[in-house]
């Protein structure tokens, strides 16, 4: 690892840490329903949209908000699963792909309302261009936009307001936020060189005469928006590691940026929102301890590289570059799989699978704890949940009924939580055990690897983010089935019971700060709030990932 | 009963050992959903060491037996400390129970009395107590004056004195009376008086989980379920590898990791805070007004008798036109001599404290003159025939105008502006001369300054509640250092300032006896009423404080936090081990298989099956080791909430991750002698 690749990296954090704040403030202003600046520049289009829709930004229950967050984004999975299913005879399908068999469009139309964009099909070959440019795109705009109307909301139950209109939030995170952003960034990677374009693949000569056929298509917008909702889902195959999805260092550094903008900048428009900025300060310094070290660990053992050819003798200064593009090098490469997994977005722009077992573990770490930042919207409702539980530790330890934000935490919130809780374990490890079970022969490796490559597509899958490990035959019924139902699963279980304590929180008389009060804008709070974290985390997956790639840096 | 300060007596401990076995019902066991996995792990294995290879295994049979005694004695040793606080609780209830036998009533019933069974009385019956006879049931005295002997409800000896109407008119059945006869009407029907409460109370009969330890246990709940998954999906992953994974040592996983320590003690926590509460004279009606009072954040106090004396203490000595200070104050002593009285002593207590002289021997073989209700004075009749006496002041007034004396001019303006100040002024005369006035004045208590210091510590505001004019409210309250008072407060007003802060959301606390303060008792989430109060005030409050002393609300918050903070600190602790066993038992599952396993063995444990051991003999013993932790509750100190997480997370979290890996070791050392 040279001292210039530190530095870029480093540059790239503080760009990030440097954005958070203002985006933040941004965020806080435009999902708020009081008169404000915005209005006057996204206000016609949104009144636009009212009119057509029939909408009216008119406060919801808990419940109902709940309930229209989940009923609408099930009936947008059936619209896309019926698009897949017959694209083969609908237009723009200039390649004559078929119709995508049932189980992989079960898979693939939750896997992109969900967020998780876990592709196990191939995006040259797998879906047509009005799939790919209508109902995918679509998906990846509302399902980020869901996961930040889920934020808004959850933040509204904590400062003791209502919370809010689902549908309004909706429009708003499409107009105010993922629109603009996507469209300035689709440009900016136009200009960087990523092709954007509606013709059929092109056809080349290659020097030795041989007919090469290179894929092509509108990659640039479908880029923008999937690194800026946390999608993941690449356009070609290969992702983010392909020339034409990620052309350059600089694509590369915009890609990295784009993944951080929204889920850093939560913790700020958090802290707007409920009246402290420093509340949300706490809670960004955690996290970004959190990716610094995990970007440490990560660097680390991939510039070490591989013990093996190491002790063959083999000259191996450049790091671990197996599965590596030579264009980005070992470290940007490690870098990218650690913001992809913290960001919850799940493009790579390497082979996850060919990381030094440690460099692999981070990223599975990543997604387990799913509170480095995390994805759209959902992480940081992650984050606050593990706030609340570091809240109710600490609240006994000085000896009161814990309180966060002025309101009591109490069995009913406790009892949510424990279930959100067990939702991550469970549909990472029980459906690991079965695939290990019953689907061995998909598992291209044996022994520690494969074992990883079970746990990591599941944990993937569960913690929506949707990177794949690779070398799993996972384009079978089983892998389609079981994944899509822990996809599923793993986003909407969470996202209902999280809504549930913010109604609950919501509901209770706000107990006002006094000399007394548990503070949870302090160093030590963010301090209790990382042991949380790390010690459910490493207690919960410490056997699977001891057996998986402990075991394997181990007997290298 | 008599305040017991230790209650660990062998007795005690023998019956907890036998409830420790009957606990073991898996009817019983299942209210504690974490201990109940255990005993699930103890069957399995139980079974195994009949039928090793009922799971088809390879583990050697003794191993199996010294799980299968780990697992039964980490089981025991939680339900000691469980039957061991209730132990405590029941011990009281017994010497309750003996003051309650057979008491026969002398029921008045047409124009005649009859002798019936205390059980028979119902609410509205009317009784009569003659001295020597105990009390049958809660009532109120309607008829005559006594002296009662509570020691039985409170454990104090001296009598205190129960009168027809007024707010020392309420008696509880139990007690005995000591002096003259009182009528009685009966409040209570059987089984539900004070003292059947009482005994229900320190029973644990009716013991609910209180809603923190609802919360507390939901996490706990949620921590072993999440441990179950991981420990039954990892034999799937292990079969992947080709490692086989043992029943019993998957168990032994288990057990160590399901957070035991504060399950096993979490029951014991809540008694033994309900049971400090106890001890220290105040009984609570519910363990959730024990936890409510952690959270005060106001407390609303009495000013008289609560943070002051009452008008009682001589402040200074105010003399009469034609007299000086030292001639009314010299007056004032020998008057004073041989009053027993607190205004009399504090006379004395004055005249040293300002250097002042007087010649006791004047006093010698004169008459003292008692207070009376008729006279409102008090005095000497001295060897040389002249009379001192001191007393309200008309009272006194009128006694020196019967002997034909002149009323200094000044003296009315000198007591009107006592009173003005908030004191009560007290004139001296000899025969027809008037010396002068004792102004007495409300003394703040000794240490009440410190104590509201401590409560503002604690985030606890603090108001002070007065009949007082504002001006002697506002001295008395900076003199206590009290954070707000409010002055010429009537009942109701108290009521105001408890709606007002609770519609802010704070809980507020207070004490009261008379009848007029149980509104505000009911009112208040902490009511704390005084035993000597009225039945009203002691129905409506959530608390009745045995000794009567209003102050103790202070002590019961404390006990209130350090109930939460046991838990807390325990739960840290309990999670923090869960790291050391980790790396005790993990190493040990897979070492015969991936041998460079022995990397993570960071602890050196001698081999697999010891190191096993070790950890689930640590996680076993640890329990008996902090019984003694669960019913003192941690050390609380009062200090910034900053503070004192620093310090617990200091000594229960890292404490926590570090005292396993030093346990586990030196287990191991000892048991690989053995192995």
């Amino acid at each position: 690892m040279t001292t210039l690749s530190l530095i870029s990296i480093a540059v790239t954090l503080l760009i990030a840490v440097l954005l958070a704040k203002p985006v933040g403030l941004y965020l806080a202003a435009a999902f708020d329903y009081g008169p404000n600046r915005l209005n006057r520049v996204f206000g016609p289009l949104e009144r636009l949209i009212y009119r057509i829709s029939g909408f009216r930004e008119e406060n919801q229950s808990w419940k109902s908000y709940a309930a229209a967050l989940v009923v609408s984004n099930a009936v947008m999975i059936l619209l896309v699963y019926l698009v897949l299913r017959f694209q083969g005879a609908l237009p723009l399908n200039p390649a004559g792909v078929a119709n995508m068999e049932p189980s992989l469009a079960f898979n693939t139309a939750i896997s992109f309302m969900a967020n998780t964009d876990l592709q196990h099909y191939s995006g040259e070959s797998g879906v047509s261009y009005l799939s790919q440019a209508t109902v995918l795109v679509f998906s990846m705009f509302v399902s980020p936009a869901t996961g930040l109307a889920l934020a808004m909301a959850f933040i509204r139950g904590l400062s003791g307001k209502g919370a809010g209109n689902f549908f309004a939030d909706l429009i708003r995170a499409l107009t105010r936020v993922l629109l603009p952003v996507a469209f300035v960034s689709a440009l900016l990677f136009v200009f960087m060189g990523v092709p954007q374009t509606f013709e059929s693949a092109a056809t080349a000569t290659t020097l030795e005469g041989a007919q090469q056929t290179i894929a092509r298509g509108p990659i640039a917008s479908f880029l923008a928006i999937k690194e800026l909702g946390n999608n993941g889902g690449g356009f070609l195959g290969v992702n983010s590691a392909h020339p034409f999805e990620n052309p350059s260092g600089l694509s590369n550094l915009l890609q990295i940026l784009l993944m951080l903008l929204v889920t850093s900048a939560l913790p700020f428009a958090y802290g707007k929102m409920v009246g402290s900025l420093r509340q949300g300060r706490v809670l960004f310094v955690s996290m970004l301890t959190m990716l610094i070290v995990m970007t440490g660990v990560s660097l680390s053992t991939e510039s070490a590289g591989n013990p093996v050819l190491n002790n063959l003798g083999i000259q191996h200064e450049q790091g671990s570059m197996e599965g590596k593009e030579v264009r980005l090098g070992e470290a940007q490469s490690a870098f990218y799989s650690v913001i992809t997994t913290a960001a919850e977005t799940g493009a790579v722009n390497t082979m996850h699978d060919t990381l030094t077992p440690i460099g692999g573990m981070v990223p599975l770490a990543n997604m387990m704890l799913n509170t480095v930042f995390g994805g759209m919207g959902v992480g940081f409702v992650n984050v606050l949940m593990y706030a609340l539980i570091a809240v109710f530790l600490s609240g006994l330890m000085v000896g009161r009924t814990p309180e966060f934000l002025g309101r009591k935490i109490e069995g009913k919130e406790m009892k949510l939580i424990a279930v959100t809780l067990l939702v991550q374990p469970f549909l990472i490890l029980v459906p690991t055990a079965i695939a290990l079970a019953t689907n061995p022969d998909t598992i291209s490796n044996p022994g520690f690897h494969g074992l990883t490559q079970a746990l990591y597509e599941f944990t993937s899958a569960a913690a929506n983010n949707g990177s794949g490990f690779e070398g799993l035959g996972d384009a079978t019924t089983f892998w389609n089935v079981s994944t899509g139902i822990v996809m599923y699963l793993g986003r909407y279980i969470s996202m209902v019971t999280l809504l549930a304590v913010a109604g609950s929180l919501a509901a209770k008389k706000p107990v006002p700060a006094a000399s007394g009060t548990f503070r949870t804008d302090t160093a030590m709070f963010g301090a209790v709030f990382v042991g949380i974290v790390l010690i459910v985390g490493a207690l919960t997956f410490f056997p699977a990932l001891v057996l998986g790639p402990i075991a394997e840096q181990l007997t290298l | 009963m008599e305040k017991k300060k230790s209650m660990l007596t062998g007795e005690i401990a023998a019956a907890a050992l036998r409830e420790s076995f009957v606990k073991l019902d898996p009817r019983i066991m299942m209210r504690n959903p974490v201990m109940f996995v255990v005993e699930i792990g103890f069957l399995v294995t139980l079974l195994l060491c009949f039928a090793p290879d009922a799971f088809g295994g390879t583990v050697p049979r003794w191993f199996n037996i010294t799980t299968t005694l780990i697992l039964l004695l980490t089981l025991l040793f939680a339900n000691f400390a469980e039957a061991l606080a209730e132990g405590r609780g029941k011990a009281q209830a017994d010497s309750l129970k003996k003051t309650k036998q057979d008491i026969t009533a002398n029921k008045v019933a047409n124009g005649g009395v009859k002798s019936v069974p205390a059980s028979e009385l119902r609410k509205g019956d009317f009784v009569v107590v003659a001295s020597g006879e105990l009390i049958p049931g809660d009532g109120e005295v309607v008829e005559g004056l006594a002296s009662v002997d509570e020691s039985a409800i409170t454990g104090e000896s001296a009598p205190v004195i129960k009168e027809a109407g007024g707010d020392f008119s309420s008696v509880t059945g139990g007690t005995k009376v000591v002096s003259d006869r009182i009528k009685v009407r009966i409040t209570a029907d059987p089984g539900e008086s004070f003292l059947d409460r009482m005994i229900s109370l320190v029973e644990g009969a009716k013991r609910q989980k209180t809603p923190n330890e609802i919360a507390l246990n939901t996490v706990l709940v949620g921590l072993t379920l999440i441990f179950l998954i991981v420990v039954v999906t990892l034999p799937f992953l292990a079969d992947y590898l080709d490692i086989r994974m043992e029943i019993p040592i998957l168990i032994a996983l288990l057990v160590c990791l399901i957070p035991t320590t504060i399950g096993g003690l979490l029951s014991a926590i809540g008694i033994a805070g309900m049971d400090r509460v106890t001890q220290f004279n105040v009984l609570a009606m519910s363990g959730k007004a024990v936890e409510a009072s952690g959270d005060i954040n106001t407390i609303i106090l009495d000013k008289t008798g609560t943070i002051t004396f009452g008008n009682r203490m001589a402040s200074e000595f105010v003399p009469a036109s034609g007299s000086r200070e030292e001639e009314a104050a010299f007056w004032a002593a020998i008057s004073s001599l041989r009053d027993e009285t607190p205004e009399g002593r504090s006379v004395l207590e004055l005249m040293k404290k300002n250097g002042l002289p007087y010649d006791a021997k004047l006093a010698e073989g004169g008459e003292f003159v008692e207070f009376k209700a008729e006279t409102r004075m008090s005095g000497i009749d001295l060897k040389d025939g002249r009379s001192v006496r001191k007393g309200a002041v008309d009272a006194v007034k009128q006694w020196v105008r019967s002997q034909g004396g002149e009323i200094p001019g000044d003296l009315d303006a000198s007591s009107a502006a006592i009173a003005t100040a908030g004191g009560t002024p007290l004139a001296v005369a000899v025969d027809s001369r008037v010396y002068g006035l004792i102004h007495l004045k409300d003394t703040v208590k000794p240490g009440m300054r410190e104590r509201f210091d401590q409560m503002r510590r604690m985030g606890i505001k603090t108001i002070m509640c007065t009949g007082d004019n504002p001006l002697t409210a506002a001295t008395i309250a900076r003199e206590a250092g009290v954070d707000d008072f409010i002055a010429e407060s009537k009942p109701e007003d108290k009521i105001a300032v408890i709606r007002r802060e609770q519609a802010e959301g704070k809980l507020v606390a207070m004490t009261g006896d008379g009848t007029n303060d149980a509104p505000a008792l009911a009112q208040a989430d902490v009511g704390i009423a005084m035993n000597s109060g009225t039945v009203a005030a002691k129905e409506a409050a959530n608390m009745v404080d045995l000794d009567s002393d209003p102050s103790k609300i202070i002590e019961v918050v404390a006990i209130g936090k350090q109930l939460l903070m046991t838990r807390g600190a325990l739960t840290t602790f309990s999670i923090a081990n869960d790291v050391a066993k980790y790396f005790a038992i993990i190493p040990a599952m897979f070492m015969l298989a991936i041998p460079q396993m022995q990397a993570l063995n960071i602890m050196r444990l001698d081999s697999p099956l010891s190191a096993i051991l070790s950890a689930l003999i640590f996680n076993a013993i640890i329990i008996p080791l902090l019984i003694p932790l669960a019913m003192r509750g941690v050390a609380y100190k009062p200090m910034s909430t900053g503070r004192l997480l620093g310090k617990n997370l200091l000594i229960y979290g890292l404490g926590g991750v570090i005292a396993p890996f030093v346990g586990i070791k030196l287990i191991d050392l000892a048991v690989q002698a053995f192995i």
